[in-house]
């Protein structure tokens, strides 16, 4: 009947208000809290010194853009994705490209290394993650071992493996996260609650427990319980679509970067943002973050092409970083923090240190 | 593709034309010249340098920073070289540029369309025979097969334009012909070119529908807004203060921060450092060992440590906690397959009465625990895990920490001797140093500007 839609309509608009009030709520509750702003706790740090970071390793083999790049447990090794399809393992202290494999899909926007070093997943327009072993066989076919593991209805955004070769977690534009059991291709948890695609997400350094945040374009960054496939704690305050989040190394807190060309710092026991790294010249967006070992440093790759060093903890802009030639799409600090890796839509990867 | 809502998807956009805006304010913005070209006077004409010295200004940044900064606004079509339009490159020097008029922004106009564009062509075409060459003859071709039944239309406007054209004054049509040149550069680069505007695969927003925001999910957000508001909180000083505790612990062991003893691989080709840290190195570094003491994760998480960790639990004979917690792990993160026989093999061996490394769990807890052994599942021991990982943090570890074992471990540790050059990123501040050229005064965002090019430092001493 014609009223039953219209009544539909007017239950769903004023859920919708109800949900906004309590989040205005929320707000107030968490500014009771909020005594003192990082910057102004900062000021009895010691400002860093001049900074020279340059690049030590380009990474030339990849015929299209890269997309995404991950580290090997072993410090050296890094498996990168681009848009043609190549996936491509390379030692990248010698820069040899060790295997390689072309998916059948285009846009590989995902891809991760293996806790053993003995795998690598990916994925992309294929909307799934397939997981291929790496063997040193020189006659291996790599397409033959390959595993076909998540299935999404729509692209695959990000892919971790959790803390062994034997789950994988996974983000997609079907708005929703998913954990899954590689043997069996069996999903084991799925998360819901963004209200669009997913883009990002990264595992919890935490000793105890087992959550993950991830980031969209629903402008939302969403902690999850592993476990229950809950969202525990929800940070709304980014103006433009999520593109990266990534934990700070005590995992009390989280970076995210985002198109609204802003990153900012959440900390999960404050329940609240605390930081915004920002500068009236940055106009594009920030497409990857990570930190530095000790955290004092926030690496940031942008869509114009550079990448920014921030000091985390004085909110200040300490070096910007030339050299790609198109947008940079991927940055990951190395395990034992000795360089970091940036891939970008010029076709290229590069170590700095 | 879809026309969507430029400024929605694209938000730099926006951002950049703010920039162009106050470039062309009267008072504050770029100085405007009238240039002399050939026999016109173009007027509101900016130098290419005055470009760049207006955003260092403005934005206190590096003259490095403000050229690229630039030349994206060049590269995106808010700015065109009156010279040599085909080029789209800012040059800090007297080469004369205009701003783009709105009509052509990109997000004015977006996207581009087929028939502008093949009224464009056709221009060019009718101006002057053989004028299309290489990708621009290759669209001309493909568009006349593809919209055939209606290119008398196409004909019609191009010839009209061009007739409006030519009653303008010289300086003009010029001025248009630039900003038209330069559009179609930006929403048509020729081969070989990367496209500004490509922002791969498509993504939705709230409002495009791809997640269902039905009452269910409306319902679901307002009981996570519920939760949230009870939760627990702490204040901001408090987890601030930690950020600084957390950072000035761990910036000795940061090598971007502090350098790597002997060196860092990257810089100096040697993978000293790497065979020195191997995970079952037989001397640990100091710096590997102090980490132990940081936190019972720190030393669970290096393989090392925790080896010696175990050592040292079997001399307080309660090795089989850490076995356990282990085995837990190792379920938690099994494959699915596995866990029924994994969560018997652990009950037999640690929990079972009688079992061979029986675990000390207080009654509630293996209570509990025992109950859901009944329907065996991978996170079925996570509370008897938990439990016996709060007793090794609170009890085996600060013990560890204070043993004989550790204080050997540590006075027997070794420090690698530097290697000749030292290389740090961060080159101390000399407590009494002059200015030096390299280096420039802070700017008022108290961000140390470097000089745009100097001789190549990678040492971090002089």
């Amino acid at each position: 009947m014609a009223t039953d839609g219209l009544h539909e309509n007017q239950t769903l608009a004023s859920l919708k208000s109800e949900a906004e009030s309590l989040k205005g709520k929320l707000e107030e509750e968490r500014a009771k809290l909020h005594d003192v702003e990082l910057h102004q706790v900062a000021e009895r740090v010691e400002a860093l010194g001049q900074f020279v970071m340059k690049t030590r390793r380009t990474l030339k083999g990849h015929g299209n853009k890269v997309l995404c790049m991950d580290w090997c447990k072993d410090k050296r090794r890094v498996v990168s994705s681009s848009q043609d399809g190549k996936v491509i393992v390379w030692d990248s202290f010698t820069t040899n490209k060790e295997h390689a494999v072309t998916m059948p899909c285009t846009w590989v926007m995902a891809c991760a290394y293996a806790p053993s070093g003995c795998a690598i997943a990916c994925g992309g327009l294929d909307n799934k993650c397939s997981v291929y072993p790496l063997t040193f066989d020189k006659n291996e076919n790599m397409a033959a071992k390959k595993k076909s593991v998540a299935m999404h209805t729509n692209y695959l955004s990000a892919c971790s493996f959790t803390n062994s070769d034997m789950q994988i977690l996974t983000a997609s534009g079907d708005g929703t996260c998913a954990l899954w059991d590689v043997e069996s291709g069996q999903l084991l948890q799925s998360f819901h609650g963004h209200g669009a695609d997913v883009l990002c997400l990264d595992l919890a350094p935490s000793e105890t427990g087992n959550t993950f945040v991830s980031g969209g374009c629903d402008k939302k960054a969403m902690v999850w319980d592993m476990r229950s496939g809950q969202c525990v704690q929800a940070f709304e305050t980014h103006e433009s679509d999520i593109n990266s989040v990534r934990y700070y190394p005590s995992g009390d807190a989280f970076a995210s970067g985002s198109d609204d060309a802003t990153c900012r710092l959440y900390d999960l026991r404050a329940d609240r943002e605390v930081a915004i790294y920002s500068k009236e010249s940055i106009i594009f967006g920030a497409s990857s973050v990570d930190f530095s070992l000790s955290g004092r440093l926030l690496f940031a790759g942008y869509n114009d092409y550079t990448i920014n060093v921030w000091d985390v903890l004085k909110g200040s802009r300490v070096s910007i970083l030339f050299g790609h030639e198109n947008r940079v799409s991927t940055l990951r600090v190395s395990p034992d923090g000795t360089a970091f890796c940036s891939g970008s839509w010029d076709h290229t990867l590069r170590v700095w240190a | 593709m879809a026309g969507g809502r430029p400024g929605a998807q694209m938000p730099h956009l926006s951002k950049m034309e703010r920039v162009v805006v106050s470039m062309q304010d009267p008072d504050q913005g770029v100085e405007m010249r009238n240039q002399r070209l050939r026999i016109t006077v173009i007027p509101h004409t900016v130098a290419g340098s005055d470009v760049v010295d207006w955003l260092v200004q403005k934005y206190c940044i590096s003259e490095e920073e403000a050229l690229h900064l630039g030349t994206l606004l060049v590269l995106h079509g808010y700015l065109y070289p009156l010279r040599r339009p085909r080029s789209l490159v800012l040059r800090p020097d007297d080469t004369p540029y205009r701003f783009q008029t709105p009509y052509f922004w990109t997000s004015t106009l977006w996207p581009a369309a087929e028939l502008d564009y093949a009224i464009y062509l056709t221009k060019k075409n009718i101006r002057k025979q053989g004028a299309l060459v290489g990708h621009e003859k290759e669209h001309y071709d493909q568009l006349h097969r593809k919209i055939s039944h209606t290119w008398d239309l196409v004909v019609m406007q191009a010839r009209e334009q061009l007739r409006a054209a030519k009653q303008r004054r010289k300086g003009d049509r010029l001025v248009i012909a630039c900003q038209e040149q330069t559009y179609w550069l930006v929403n048509r680069p020729p081969p070989g070119v990367p496209s500004v505007l490509e922002q791969g695969p498509e993504r939705s927003s709230c409002t495009a529908g791809r997640v269902q925001m039905n009452t269910e999910f409306y319902k679901r957000e307002m009981e996570r807004y519920r939760k949230a508001l009870t939760r627990a909180r702490v204040k901001s000083s408090v987890c601030l203060e930690a950020y600084l505790k957390f950072s000035s612990q761990h910036a000795p062991h940061d090598p971007i921060m502090s350098g790597c003893l002997p060196s860092n691989p990257w810089v100096t080709d040697d993978d000293t450092y790497w065979t020195m840290n191997a995970p079952s190195v037989t001397v640990p570094t100091k710096l590997r060992v102090e980490r132990w003491g940081f936190s019972f994760q720190e030393l669970l998480e290096d393989p090392l440590g925790r080896a010696h960790f175990m050592d040292f639990l079997r001399t307080e004979f309660s090795a089989e906690n850490l076995s356990f917690w282990e085995a837990c792990e190792e379920l938690r993160h099994g494959g699915q397959a596995q866990v029924h026989a994994m969560v018997d093999a652990v009950y037999q061996q640690f929990l079972a009465p009688g079992a061979a490394c029986w675990v000390n769990i207080d009654s509630r807890t293996m209570e509990r625990t025992l109950e859901g052994l009944q329907q065996p599942h991978r996170y079925v021991l996570d509370d008897a895990q938990l439990h016996i990982y709060m007793l090794m943090k609170k009890d085996s570890y600060s013990r560890f920490l204070k043993s004989a074992a550790y204080k050997d471990l540590l006075a027997q540790a070794v420090i690698p001797p530097e290697a000749k050059r030292r290389v740090f990123p961060f080159m101390r501040k000399l407590p009494h140093s002059s200015p030096s050229p390299a280096l420039l005064p802070a700017s008022t965002s108290g961000e140390p500007v470097a000089a745009a090019s100097g001789p190549e430092c990678g040492d971090g001493g002089t």
